[in-house]
């Protein structure tokens, strides 16, 4: 029989490798034809973006390579000191790096910039399934609730405050799968879920017909159970968090920065949006997708991504290309494949004896899930314009290695399922 | 543990919820959705219209008659403008800066817009623009558009040839293959073979980036379409005897047709007085318009070669022998007396001095009035009919089978009609059943309603020559080098006249050639080359008589058939008789023999003279003659 250790390619799981590598080489022919420069049409010209993207490719390689030689007890035995690491970065960088367009998300190297935001992503996983995977650990109650809420909270506050990175704070809302998943009360979510219902009710609709419309649902759930003490204090109970909530979503809109407030108004159709200023960028990337039609116009033949219509259509917008490009038909083989990964990586979470690999595996498909759902959607009116990348998709050395090594530290783990409990 | 596994289920059911999401609406807006497509070409794409080249116009010796030179519009657009240097800008351009405030206001106030082009200073000579065009890049929002202007080397044909001008905005919505300020043509054959001279504009499809840039052609060009340009046009006309029959014209009001019998080739259409077509081409254009207009005597924008109307006179008695023959109630031995008039209607119309009773050759000679008087009641008298209206209608419908008094269908722009007075309208003059013949009997030698133009003239001289038939006069010859494209197969169309009886026409040709071998064109012969011909005067009752001539030559197998008509030149023989003898000599010769004839006819000012006359108090002169001039007797 073959040793485990002396392969570290023995048990990897090639379908999930093999996804990866079709999306990222896809990827870097897109990114080739956002910013196609007739000048400089080697692909590998490092002068230009599809160039660098390379580089980043070949550093994303070595590093899984590199992931995936090391023992994997090395991170589930240093989840938490990497994450205090990479927490400490963040709260240095605004301190040590330089501002780049009102953001203070990076380091720069010369050419090349970090932004330690990124690997956040797979640190703040690795110490939520330290944490979770203890055995002494009931997510249920209220206190490791909390302290798990802890653990996606503060990276997040101190991207969004110090770093001003909204788009890459919201991300860590993406745990809450791998929480429901562990145990989460539903409530978390129900409660979740109306809260971002209410939200966007409230500022679509009147907040007096809002109220008396959660009063008469309130009343009418009354017919529907016992007519108790608890349950009418229940009811009573939901129905005045939804009341607040509503009131609330004036006091959070209103303190919401001005371009963010005209984010969430684009997306509702509130009030006239100005396709020249504040609705230039959706309507941009919803003409280059949609004048893709079933086809597309073919590799190198789109004319609102190249030409610059689009604004950062190689990073955040990187969809447009693929809708303009290859049409109905090349978007939603992107989204399938993208799809196919994440549930692959779900698929392969159930597999796993070890808590901690489960935990994990989870994380991370909830981390590209939410990628893909925000980037996307959009670009395609379905989610307010958030600056968050498209996995394995958009431009960009940070969020590549990111997804890199989120995915094969997964990987590394998951080839180890069948050895003992950790 | 297990009712948490569960939880994957929800999970996974999320997600695909959620693709599925993502896709129905990508189908929306990819597939059902085609603003979005519309949305994108209106950004990135720029349409170019490529303009063809108008093509040459040739005579039938392949002399070139029109080119085209470049010309450079300076356009501007206004919205384009940038950071502009208006004082170095008007030194470029030799301008004043009121002159740019002017010029910018115009380009910005409607019907132009800060976000329509148009055109700053128009047609810039090749050395301007050479000097303005490596500077121009500094002044974005300017830029120079190529045009092509028209000349005409040989400087004659003006009203043949016509001119172009821009598309009129009525124009681009009648014709939508025009945009306003296109060039085309207005008159003359440029306007009549228009879409053979102007070949066909194609259209570029440019890329542009956000910052309108262009980027390349779209698709490698793949739904670009190459301008196809015009044809060349051959035309019928011999120049220089177009030239020599102006210069033969100078001074004097009229018009020479001359057509070659066996095609119904037009070698020469002159309207005099003329001018040169190069006048109405580049920035003095208006101005040259303005002064042509300005001249009302001469009026030298009318083209009277076809647009004049004139009674036909003396030799609309040709056209009355042949009937009278072809109807059998003339013989060619046939004899009327002539009292210097028709007798009976006591003298009237009024003849000349001439030997009487005589035979129709001498009467045709003679030009005799009162001859043919008798003719023409003997053709209404008829008794085959018996009946005043069946007989006029059938000498109203023979005439008009010689074209005269309907268009030619030539292809000349703008033909007119001319008049040959229907049975209707004599009903409405004398009411119905009370004229006869006697009451209109000077429609037998060519006045009364009567009218026809030089065209149709010079076409009765073609039918006459070829004893009976013709095929439609045209001026071009070959397009694009062809002879037989399809535009031209109804010249290829022999047409005959309602003499059936083609016998009649040795009558009238013997006619004409008594008519130089000793009669009333007897000094005008051509020394080895027998021809035939017929004077004319018509009588014009605003001032003294045209001159009218037709001729054809030689007398056996014709070359050369000519009408001329000179306005209130007095007899035929005196002015227009010698000029077509010129002209056949010259065509058929290529050399003069009668250097004193051509030096009189070129001397000859009737026109000056004539206001030189005027001012002296005698008879007043009239204007050219649009209408039919009625007959007062």
């Amino acid at each position: 029989m073959r040793n485990n250790n002396t392969s570290i390619f023995s048990n990897i799981d090639w379908i999930t490798v093999l996804l990866y590598l079709v999306l990222v080489i896809i990827g870097w022919m897109n990114i080739y034809s956002a910013v196609y420069n007739e000048e400089h049409y080697i692909i590998t010209d490092t002068t230009q973006k599809y160039g660098k993207q390379m580089v980043w490719i070949g550093a994303a390689f070595l590093l899984a390579i590199i992931i995936l030689i090391i023992q994997e007890d090395f991170y589930t035995a240093f989840a938490y000191f990497i994450f205090g690491v990479i927490l400490v970065a963040n709260i240095a960088v605004p301190f040590l790096g330089r501002e780049v367009k009102g953001s203070n998300s990076w380091f720069r190297f010369g050419e090349f910039g970090i932004q330690p935001a990124e690997f956040m992503k797979f640190a703040t996983n690795l110490a939520l399934a330290k944490f979770l995977s203890n055995q002494d650990i009931k997510i249920a109650h209220f206190k490791n609730t909390a302290i798990a809420l802890l653990f996606i909270g503060v990276p997040l506050i101190i991207i969004m405050k110090l770093q001003n990175e909204t788009g890459l704070a919201i991300v860590f809302v993406a745990f809450i799968f791998m929480l429901y998943r562990e145990g989460l009360s539903v409530n978390f979510l129900l409660l979740g879920f109306l809260a971002v219902v209410l939200f966007l009710l409230a500022l679509l609709i009147n907040n007096i017909y809002l109220f008396a419309i959660i009063s008469v649902l309130c009343a009418i759930s009354t017919l529907f159970v016992r007519r108790n003490v608890k349950n009418l204090f229940l009811i009573a109970t939901v129905g005045l968090i939804a009341c607040g909530m509503v009131k609330g979503t004036s006091y959070v809109y209103e303190h919401m920065e001005p371009h963010q407030k005209i984010r969430i108004d684009v997306l509702l159709g509130r009030g006239v949006v100005d396709l020249k200023k504040e609705g230039y960028n959706v309507n941009q990337a919803k003409i280059a997708i949609g004048s893709g039609g079933f086809w597309g116009k073919g590799y190198l033949e789109g004319t609102q991504t190249k030409y610059n219509f689009v604004p950062e259509q190689d990073t955040d917008f990187i969809f447009c290309t693929v809708g303009e490009e290859w049409g109905f038909v090349g978007s939603s083989i992107i989204i399938i494949l993208q799809l196919a990964l994440i549930i692959r990586l779900i698929f392969m979470a159930e597999r796993q004896r070890s808590p901690f690999s489960r935990i994990y595996g989870y994380g991370v498909a909830s981390v590209l899930f939410f990628h893909l759902t925000v980037n996307v959607g959009m670009t395609i009116g379905l989610a307010p314009v958030i600056g968050i990348p498209l996995p394995f998709f958009s431009y960009g050395g940070s969020s590549l290695l990111s997804f890199t090594i989120l995915l094969f530290i997964f990987v590394k783990l998951d080839s180890h399922r069948l050895q003992i409990l950790r | 543990m297990n009712s948490l596994s569960e939880r994957k289920y929800v999970i996974v059911g999320v997600f695909l919820l959620v693709g599925l999401l993502y896709i129905a609406r990508l189908f929306y807006i990819q597939i059902i959705d085609d603003s979005y497509k519309l949305d994108a070409r209106n950004q990135a794409f720029r349409y170019v219209t490529e303009f063809p080249v108008r093509s040459y116009i040739y005579d039938r010796n392949k002399k070139l008659l029109v080119y085209n030179e470049a010309a450079y519009d300076l356009m501007v657009l206004p919205k384009n403008i940038k950071n502009l240097d208006t004082t170095d800008f008007c030194n470029l351009l030799g301008i004043t800066k009121d002159v740019f405030i002017k010029k910018m206001k115009k380009a910005v106030q409607s019907p132009n817009s800060p976000r329509k082009q148009s055109v700053f200073e128009k047609q810039l000579s090749p050395k301007d623009y050479a000097s303005i065009q490596e500077r121009l890049y500094r002044f974005p929002g300017f830029f120079v558009q190529s045009r092509t202007l028209r000349k005409y080397p040989q400087k004659t044909a003006a009203h043949m040839l016509g001119y172009i001008g821009e598309a009129s905005k009525e124009m681009t919505i009648k014709d939508p293959y025009y945009n306003e300020g296109d060039y085309l043509g207005i008159s003359g054959i440029e306007k009549t073979y228009e879409k053979v001279l102007r070949g066909k504009k194609g259209m570029r499809i440019m890329m542009v980036d956000v910052n309108n840039r262009e980027k390349g052609s779209y698709m490698n060009g793949l739904y670009d379409t190459v301008a196809i340009p015009g044809k060349p046009l051959t035309t019928t006309l011999d120049a220089d005897l177009q030239a020599y029959a102006e210069l033969l014209m100078q001074n004097k009001i009229g018009s020479v047709v001359a057509i070659e019998p066996q095609t119904g080739e037009i070698l020469a259409l002159v309207t005099s007085p003329t001018y040169d077509p190069n006048l109405l081409v580049g920035r003095d254009r208006n101005k040259n318009f303005a002064m042509l207009l300005a001249d009302k005597e001469g009026n030298p924008l009318f083209n009277r070669s076809t647009m004049a109307s004139y009674p036909p006179g003396s030799t609309f008695k040709l056209v009355m022998a042949l009937i009278g023959l072809n109807e059998h109630v003339l013989t060619p031995n046939t004899r009327y007396p002539c009292a210097r008039g028709y007798p009976p209607l006591g003298g009237h119309p009024k003849c000349h001095v001439h030997p009487s009773p005589q035979d129709l050759t001498g009467a045709i000679g003679t030009s005799c009035n009162s001859y043919f008087s008798y003719v023409f009641k003997s053709v209404i008298d008829d008794k085959k009919f018996n009946d005043t209206y069946k007989a006029y209608a059938n000498w109203r419908d023979i005439v008009l089978s010689f074209r005269m008094g309907t268009k030619t269908g030539s292809d000349l722009a703008n033909e007119l009609n001319g008049n040959v007075p229907s049975i209707k309208y004599y009903d409405k003059v004398f009411g119905k059943g009370s004229w006869k013949a006697s009451t209109v009997i000077s429609l037998g030698i060519g006045q009364a309603e009567m009218g026809v133009t030089p065209l149709q003239n010079a076409n009765l001289v073609t039918i006459i020559a070829n004893k009976g038939w013709y095929y439609t006069p045209h001026i071009v010859k070959a397009i694009g080098g062809n002879p037989n494209d399809t535009l031209l197969a109804r010249f290829k169309i022999k047409h005959y006249t309602k003499i059936t009886d083609t016998s009649v026409f040795n009558s009238v040709i013997l006619g004409m050639a008594k008519a130089v071998e000793g009669g009333t064109a007897g000094a005008l012969k051509i020394e080895g080359i027998p021809y035939c011909a017929k004077t004319g005067t018509a009588q014009n009752p605003h001032g003294k008589d045209h001159s009218v001539f037709v001729a054809f030559a030689p007398k056996d197998n014709p070359k050369i058939a000519i009408g001329i008509l000179i306005e209130n030149a007095g007899f035929g023989s005196t002015w227009a008789g010698p000029i077509a003898r010129l002209m056949m000599e010259k065509y058929l010769k290529g050399k003069i023999t009668r250097p004193d004839l051509e030096k009189r006819m070129l001397e000859g000012d009737l026109i000056h003279k004539g206001k030189a006359a005027a001012l002296k108090g005698e008879k007043k002169l009239s204007v050219p003659n649009k209408k039919n001039e009625k007959q007062q007797h």
